[in-house]
């Protein structure tokens, strides 16, 4: 009889930090750009040349630290972590392994049934990122690109204490959310700005000890993780089954072809030589600078959402939503700041929005369109400016290219008439052009009226106040 | 001599800092490092409980830059010196997964 | 009488004063490297016409005013580990043979701005890591007092050149005692100043927790007057130093009464060669007789410097050497299948015996199971080592020793026995754990007329005091002839 198995899962979280230079030099971490044109004595090993680091890196790991609850380890240093790759310009990695900056933490991830689990962090640490491999196939060789190399990077090694693909995917999701909320990262998995490994044993439901645990790497998405989460766990579980041991070894993901392979070469002796980086000096995170840090932590998800709920009255639903990213967030409490109209607000990031980003298949993290604009829009149809369906059109505008909504409206001369005497001529011009509706109207067909609404608005190209066409046309066909 | 390192210390040790050592070459660092370690051993007699590492002489701390773009393109000093370029990035003999 | 006669800071006040040019200087200079390069073998690098053009444009700089200072027109060498923009920089090494760096070492940038003119790059122990020069992959340099001698090391083609009159000072890296052993064997003064005054941006590392560059000159002047223009506060540079003083020149003091001298009795026991022993009493008695107070003392785990040294340096090197790999610079093998191939071929072509032997200590020390025992443990005897030197600078102002328990070896009569090799460094290593600063200062020549050096060791940041102590004694002794003095006469 099959027997039940347990998985058991842990994660060390790679994120790129979105500093302006690299960990160790004053080099651009930003993206794109020609091939080690990013680069100089330092990111590519020259001899000679030596490390002095980015305070922004410590700051951004201290406050990732204290946003997941770990003690910040005000006295840590970095240490040498040495092996031989062509994409490691001095085939040593400045990394953390004796006194990493942050130790002993949790976050909390909520779980389908609605119960929280905390996930115990063991460590995060900060290191420096390598450079970019491009394999030529036909010619047998591989190119190397040090514009990455030496760009920051926090590790983020949980304890294991996940056991699915679910409580996996809530705790990176957790984890983003957070950090997005420190402006730490973008936290970006296609991108590689937030990268998994995943460790994970089986063992038999209810047993106490560990299973012989394997690393999977290169994990690019949600999906892919959990794809490799159930291939890895099966293909443990088939080991047992048969009779063979679990090898501790790491393992590369292949998403295309949904598999793992050992990544096992008899010149990697997997022994890292760590010992404290001579060239760099221990870094004393004192009182008065962790307080600093503290008090620039920005309000969390949990906090806003109570705040929300209390102060602007709006859907529990809709809170969840807008605080799920910062940026959302941002733009909310700022347009409502101006036009003090937090319903209306919450309903333009709620439909319009979503339903722009969904349709040009963008990420929230991609509005590029401001909260001051946001919030005239509302002042103008507040105001009766303009009517719901210009409104709409502005919007597309604003969400596009974040133009000035007034000064659009009077460009475009799209603002409501609201001038009795310019929609009566219209009025009884569509009722003298419509004797059918008029009729059907007066026979007591309430609908008639809205055809004869619809073609008055045509008529004015859409910028009539349509409640009051209403209101007059019933006014005229009464006569 | 105290230590003796085995044909299999050296092998790996090899493997560590990539070096390919003759088999002439391999005895020698055998005994050089065997002479060595014997030597270092001394320090053993030494009590040291207690004794905090000393990494670095002066206890300086936070040295760090601010966090603001000083390089710009270096690609041309940086591929300089290469053995084998194709004028934007290294070359090197294929790496594996 | 020769330009060559004068010391450095001679040559820049007559250069100043117009009665010789930077380029004359610089003639003198190259035609004594025509005359005993062959023979001695002291550069890795040296490009006549670029030493003469630039000496050309310093002079030129200091005819117009815009370059001044008390180096200004000075030609200088300067050893082959040190980074120089445009300029071959190989450590002696086959794994380097086609470097040329796109930028200087700071302490380069610095002696440039002060007007001192480079004449070439010079030959040393393979990656500084050697007591005779001989490890180098470019030949071995000679012992300017007798070429059957080695001159020391590593900075051996530095501490030849000046000794040869083939340049007028140079600049060498202190790791283990690299300056002070060479100038002593060469009969010149040399110091390695207190870890992180002088900046490491440039040097290529050894050990880099003990790495130092200091001069190489004629006398105690010259080397107060080159150690204020190469320190610095660099902020490339982590481990470097904030000092305010740094104004060694305001040492050249002729006066050392009430100036407490501690002698280490462990310092003048068994090993050391009685003619070393005699001179370096000899002169600390000169110094005793000007005013300073002499006393014995125990300076402790004398004994267990080295295995603590060589157990740090060589770990650190096995680090900081990995980035020789050929894909970036230097050496890439010829032949090899696949990457761990050309790694192993490269590094293996590209690095001589001894800088193999240290890649595998240090390599082996750090590894899985033994860097507590070894590594560690040497980072704790260090602590101690340092706590030695701490209660001994309670006491005393200076400690004077030997530089090394013998004069210059024969060639080829070191590499054998490694060990014994490495005992040669008992009376300099400990200065490097524990970031001391140490000048030798020659204080005599044995029976086959070979120079011995003294060795003045003070605390951290007091350079002042061995600055004083040395140029007081060197008033006293007066004149010392080097090979090239002997050579004019």
């Amino acid at each position: 009889m099959a027997k039940n198995y347990e998985t058991v899962i842990g994660l060390e979280v790679h994120v790129e930090l979105a500093t302006k230079t690299k960990i160790f030099c004053g080099c651009s971490t930003a993206f794109g750009g020609a091939p080690n044109t990013h680069t100089c004595p330092v990111c590519t090993g020259m001899p000679g040349s030596l490390p002095v680091l980015n305070k922004q890196v410590v700051e951004y790991a201290a406050a990732v630290g204290l946003a997941t609850n770990c003690t910040i380890t005000q006295n840590c240093k970095f240490d040498r972590k040495n092996y031989f790759y062509p994409d490691n310009p001095q085939n040593y990695q400045i990394s953390q392994l004796y006194l990493p900056i942050c130790r002993n933490g949790h976050v909390d991830i909520e779980l389908e049934d609605g119960t929280v689990k905390p996930v115990r962090i063991h460590e995060i640490h900060m290191e420096e990122d390598a450079g970019k491999l491009v394999h030529d196939d036909w010619e047998d060789v591989s190119y190397v690109d040090f514009n990455r190399s030496g760009v920051p990077l926090i590790e983020i090694v949980s304890e294991p204490d996940m056991r699915s693909a679910k409580e996996v995917i809530a705790y990176l999701e957790k984890l983003r959310l957070i950090i997005q909320y420190l402006g730490a990262s973008d936290c970006k998995l296609q991108e590689g700005s937030m990268r998994a490994d995943v460790n994970l044993s089986v063992r038999e439901a209810g047993s106490t000890e560990f299973g012989t645990r394997t690393e999977t790497k290169n994990l690019n998405s949600f999906s892919a993780i959990q794809r490799a989460i159930e291939a890895e766990t099966a293909r443990q579980i088939d080991l047992l089954e048969s009779g063979q041991p679990v090898i501790q070894e790491t393992r590369r993901w292949d998403d295309n072809k949904e598999y793992s392979y050992a990544m096992r070469s008899k010149e990697d002796a997997q022994d890292y030589r760590y010992f404290p980086d001579p060239d760099l000096v221990p870094v004393n995170i004192s009182d008065e600078w962790l307080d600093e840090i503290k008090s620039r932590q920005p309000e969390f998800k949990t906090e806003k959402m109570k705040r929300y709920k209390e102060e602007f009255g709006i859907p529990d639903y809709d809170i969840n939503i807008i605080t799920d990213s910062k940026k959302m967030a941002d733009i909310f409490e700022e347009a409502v700041a101006i036009c003090n109209k937090p319903k209306k607000v919450s309903n333009w990031l709620m439909v319009e929005t979503m339903r722009l980003l969904k349709e040009h298949n963008m990420d929230v993290s991609d509005i590029t369109f401001s909260a001051k604009n946001l919030a005239a829009l509302v002042n103008l149809t507040e105001a009766g400016t303009i009517n719901s369906s210009v409104a709409k059109e502005v919007f597309e505008k604003v969400f596009s290219e974040d133009i000035d909504p007034e000064k659009y409206v009077n460009e475009h001369g799209l603002g409501q008439v609201n001038d009795e005497s310019a929609l009566r001529q219209t009025i009884e011009e569509i009722v003298a052009a419509n004797p059918q509706s008029v009729e059907d109207y007066r026979n007591g067909k309430e609908k008639a009226i809205g055809f004869l609404v619809g073609q008055t608005m045509k008529a004015m190209k859409g910028k009539a106040n349509p409640g009051l066409v209403n209101t007059m046309l019933k006014e005229i066909l009464s006569k | 001599m105290a230590n003796v390192i085995s044909d299999e210390t050296i092998e790996y040790v090899g493997i560590l800092a990539k070096l390919e050592l003759s088999d002439e070459d391999k005895e020698n660092a055998k005994k050089d490092m065997a002479s060595m370690l014997d030597y270092i051993d001394k320090l053993g007699e030494l009590d040291t409980e207690g004794v905090e590492p000393m990494s670095h002489i002066f206890p300086v701390q936070n040295v760090m830059r601010e966090d603001v773009v000083t390089n710009g393109d270096g690609s041309e000093d940086t591929l300089k010196n290469a053995p084998e370029s194709n004028g934007e990035a290294f070359i090197v003999p294929k790496t594996v997964d | 009488m020769s330009l060559l006669d004068l010391t450095a800071t001679q040559l820049a006040k007559a250069i100043k004063k117009g009665d010789v040019t930077a380029v004359d200087a610089m003639q003198a200079v190259i035609e004594q490297i025509e005359k005993k390069e062959k023979e001695l073998n002291c550069y890795v690098t040296f490009d006549k016409e670029a030493a003469l053009k630039k000496a050309g444009e310093v002079q030129a700089g200091i005819e117009d005013g815009t370059i001044s200072g008390p180096l200004a027109g000075v030609p200088v060498a300067i050893k082959d580990n040190m980074c120089t923009d445009g300029v071959l920089t190989t450590c002696s090494s086959r794994i380097l043979g086609n470097f040329v760096p796109a930028f200087s070492a700071e302490a380069v940038i610095r002696l440039e701005e002060a007007g001192a003119v480079i004449i070439g790059k010079t030959n040393m122990d393979e990656f500084a890591m050697g007591s005779t020069t001989e490890t180098s992959a470019y030949g071995v340099t000679r012992n300017p007092w007798n070429t059957d001698h080695v001159p020391g090391g590593s900075s051996g083609g530095s501490a030849a050149a000046v000794a040869a009159g083939e340049c007028f000072f140079a600049l060498g890296s202190d790791t283990g005692g690299s300056i002070r052993q060479p100038a002593s064997y060469c009969g010149v003064v040399g110091m390695k100043p207190t870890y992180g005054t002088v900046s490491r941006y440039g040097l290529i590392a050894y050990g880099s927790s003990l790495d130092q560059i200091g001069p190489l000159c004629k006398d105690v002047t010259d080397c107060a007057t080159i150690m204020e223009t190469i320190a610095s506060h660099d902020v490339k540079d982590s481990t470097s130093m904030l000092r305010t003083d740094t104004d060694f020149t305001s040492a050249l003091v002729n006066d050392v009464t009430g100036m407490r001298i501690g002698i280490p009795r462990t310092y003048f026991g068994e090993g050391l060669d009685p003619q070393v022993k005699k001179a370096v009493l000899d002169a600390v008695n000169v110094l005793k007789s000007k005013g300073a107070i002499v006393e014995e003392f125990d300076l402790d785990l004398v004994d267990y410097a080295i295995p603590t040294y060589y157990t740090i340096a060589a770990a650190e090197a096995s680090s900081n050497l990995e980035r020789f790999d050929g894909v970036k610079y230097g050496y890439r093998a010829k032949e090899y299948d696949g990457l761990h191939d050309m790694y192993k071929r490269t590094r293996s072509e590209g690095f001589g015996p001894e800088v193999k032997r240290r890649i595998m200590l240090g390599s082996f020390v750090l590894s899985s199971g033994y860097y507590d025992a070894y590594y560690l443990k040497a980072l704790r005897v260090k602590a101690l080592i340092k706590k030695a030197f701490d209660n001994a600078f309670a006491k005393y102002d200076i400690i004077i020793g030997p530089v090394a328990p013998t004069t210059a070896p024969k060639l080829g009569s070191s590499l054998a026995d490694p060990i014994k090799m490495y005992l040669g460094d008992i009376y300099t290593i400990s200065l490097n754990l524990a970031g001391l600063p140490g000048m030798s200062i020659p204080c005599g020549v044995d029976s086959d007329g070979l120079p011995i050096g003294m060795q003045i060791i003070g605390d951290c940041f007091k350079e002042h005091n061995i600055i004083r102590a040395a140029y007081t004694y060197e008033l006293a002794r007066g004149g010392f002839k080097t090979p090239y003095d002997k050579e004019v006469q």
